[in-house]
């Protein structure tokens, strides 16, 4: 019975599987960042789809390929991505903050307001642009909540 | 850690040297080769009870760590797909001040990489002092900061100083 299972058949559906499922990770934080409201949330979303994405496709590259230089290769490379992803992130939010890139005006600010007051980045506390388009856009749908905005 | 990377490096030239040999008696794949790691691994391990028993009791908690930030990457990318995929938003996005309690620079940055990873969290900025970690997060469980400060502080950051400690 067992000499009948075809091991190359079994390697290459389980590699199959993990490669879907990284692409399929992937795909799904591409449309978050273009779904999502804001800058930090669309950062969010793609920062660990892409990780997890990266990491899902090159295990499976190394169980088909099932070589030992190419296992060592693949794992520097996630180490490598897990390592820089979550970096290059931080440096990006950090930026757009000190560059009044606005919050979503449903984000609650409460702690951070202190840091904002002493970097002297009020105005980014008023959301004004998400307001002014949601203002906008609710103008032209002729409701009359466009008032209470 | 420069034990654990000594060890490593020492299986890993073992192994390469074994399979130099003619007719080795495992076959010449990556899951034999990461099994041939393991062993030679563990019985490095093994040694080091008698001469360093911090470095003993550190490497399974590195192993629980690895596995623990393994479970968070996943769940993370869950429910952000699930969000993704949903018409409705359910985010509450808050930025919160963690207050930090690892204080060197390895620690820190460890820690801000990690929460860069995890559940719809990604730092900020830390402040001059070094006293806080500003965290923009998407899910809070019934709107409750300090549940999710308490799930950082007992989860990440007590392991990573247990770990550099």
């Amino acid at each position: 019975m067992e000499e009948s299972i075809d091991w190359v058949l079994v390697k290459e559906i389980i590699s199959c599987v993990f490669i879907l499922v990284g692409v399929g990770f992937m795909l799904i934080a591409s449309i978050g960042l273009l779904r999502f409201p804001d800058f930090y949330i669309r950062m969010s979303a793609i920062t660990k789809g892409s990780t997890l994405g990266v990491g899902l496709i090159m295990m499976g590259m190394a169980i088909y390929f099932n070589q030992p230089g190419v296992l060592l290769k693949v794992l520097a490379i996630i180490v490598f991505t897990s390592i820089t992803a979550p970096v290059a992130a931080h440096v990006i939010g950090r930026t757009a903050v000190q560059n009044r890139i606005p919050f979503w005006e449903k984000t609650n600010l409460e702690e951070f307001k202190a840091y904002l007051v002493k970097a002297h980045l009020e105005q980014l506390v008023s959301h004004d642009k998400y307001l002014e388009e949601k203002a906008k856009m609710e103008k032209e749908m002729g409701d009359a909540a466009g008032d209470n905005v | 850690m420069k034990l654990l990377l000594l060890h490593i490096v020492l299986a890993a030239m073992v192994v390469y040297v074994y399979f130099q040999y003619p007719d080795p008696q495992v076959p010449y794949t990556a899951l034999s080769t990461t099994l041939l790691f393991m062993v030679l691994f563990l019985l490095l391990w093994l040694s080091s009870y008698f001469y360093r028993r911090s470095y003993f009791r550190k490497v399974p908690k590195l192993v629980y760590f690895i596995l623990f930030f393994l479970k968070e990457l996943l769940i993370a990318n869950l429910r952000i797909a699930y969000d993704i995929m949903t018409p409705n938003y359910r985010l509450q996005p808050t930025v919160m001040a963690f207050p930090l309690k690892a204080q060197t620079d390895l620690e820190i940055s460890i820690l801000a990489n990690i929460i860069g990873l995890t559940p719809g969290t990604i730092s900020l900025d830390v402040s001059e002092d070094r006293k806080t970690l500003y965290v923009h997060t998407l899910y809070l469980k019934h709107g409750d900061v300090e549940q999710l400060k308490l799930h950082i502080k007992n989860g990440f950051e007590r392991m990573i100083l247990e770990l550099t400690a």
